[in-house]
């Protein structure tokens, strides 16, 4: 006999998830509005930490994922973690070197 | 807020070894969707990752959203986010078998997902009518009446990697929302909605002008209507909890990957003054 895969979900915590992922949109968007309180790289750093963050409530909350197997959990985000770092590798260092040359 | 209880009852193994326990302790179904969301995830990451491999190489990059084009996108974004939760409560409410309700709320999310086709449609003709436009579109796809000259002519002119990128991403997003409505239809509605989509599809291929960017690619929903047609028409059923729950994970990834797209492309690209 296996668990039987349970759990209390209550709808009030989703409407909480909800409202975080608009104030962390609102956030943004005040931001890209006051763009010229940061360089530029530090701007991507801090979208791309708020849209991280914004993807997991999705990922865990919406799409159910937290209350998922631990095994499907880990394989799903580790595989495909695991692709994102490969393009990262691919991409980027070439994308540096072409800037360094001054080619446009 | 009253609360509500789900049991998942996909994942109940009570009955004695009349079957092998799942792998992952999900049905077949839902295994299947989430291999494809990984490896659709790997397709527009590689489309993001194009998009910043362009910017980083290209100095300077163009910034052509002013504040217009950042409030339309904003209110899309809330659309989306809205549709989401719209979509938990069509799950929640077909896990305890209320149909009427369950109907509602993919209504509603199918009405943000439109609303989100139509705006992101409008900023779009916009752009290209300024002159942010690639050869391809006048081309191929008959466009007219575009500005020749002006900032964002310019940009299409100098770096036509910039309407590439933008266009290249944000057309494959827009066709993921776009199949993502009509799935979220035949979910609910099943084979009633197929004379919807149709006049939906009729009335657009008559009222779209010859001259603008969607004349032909508003045929997708004529594609659309055939491959639903075939679906609900071959296979007639009642789509249950798990299909609603199945095509909630589809809708939520198309939110996801827009929370990766509205910063890097647009509030990297602001010109606010």
């Amino acid at each position: 006999m296996h668990d039987v895969a349970k759990h209390d979900d209550s709808k009030g915590q989703y409407f909480w998830v909800w409202g975080g992922l608009l104030a962390l949109t609102a956030i943004e968007v005040w931001l890209g509005y006051n763009n010229r309180i940061m360089s530029a790289v530090h701007m991507l750093e801090v979208l791309l930490i708020l849209s991280v963050i914004k993807s997991a409530l999705i990922i865990g909350y919406f799409m159910h994922l937290k209350f998922e197997t631990a095994l499907m959990r880990w394989l799903l985000v580790l595989a495909v973690v695991t692709c994102f770092v490969i393009m990262y590798f691919f991409f980027f260092p070439d994308a540096e070197r072409i800037r360094q040359l001054g080619v446009q | 807020m009253a609360e509500a209880t789900i049991e998942h009852d996909a994942v109940q193994h009570g009955a004695p070894g009349e079957y092998e326990a799942p792998l992952f302790g999900a049905y077949s179904k839902k295994v299947g969707m989430w291999l494809f969301l990984a490896s659709d995830s790997l397709t527009f990451g590689a489309l993001l990752f194009a998009f910043s491999y362009n910017r980083i190489y290209t100095n300077p990059w163009p910034t052509p959203f002013h504040a217009e084009s950042i409030a339309n996108a904003t209110i899309m974004t809330a659309c989306l986010l809205s549709s989401s939760l719209t979509m938990v409560l069509a799950v929640f409410a077909a896990q305890r078998g209320d149909r009427p309700w369950m109907r509602n709320w993919l209504l509603a999310t199918m009405i943000f997902g439109t609303a989100f086709i139509v705006l992101h449609a409008m900023e779009w003709s916009k752009l290209i009518s300024e002159g942010l436009i690639l050869s391809g579109f006048q081309t191929i796809l008959g466009v007219s009446k575009t500005a020749t000259s002006g900032e964002l002519a310019d940009i299409s002119k100098n770096i036509p990697q910039f309407p590439q990128a933008f266009f290249g991403l944000t057309a494959m997003h827009m066709l993921h929302v776009t199949i993502g409505v009509i799935y979220l239809g035949v979910i609910a509605f099943r084979k009633w909605f197929l004379p919807a989509l149709a006049v939906i599809w009729i009335a657009g291929a008559f009222m779209i002008p010859s001259g603008n960017v969607f004349h032909y690619p508003v045929h997708a929903l004529g594609i659309g209507l055939l491959v639903a047609a075939v679906i609900v028409l071959l296979k007639p059923k009642d789509y249950d909890a798990h299909d609603v729950e199945v095509c909630g994970l589809y809708w939520h990834f198309v939110d996801l990957v827009w929370m990766f797209i509205f910063p890097l492309v647009y509030l990297m690209s602001t010109k606010i003054s």
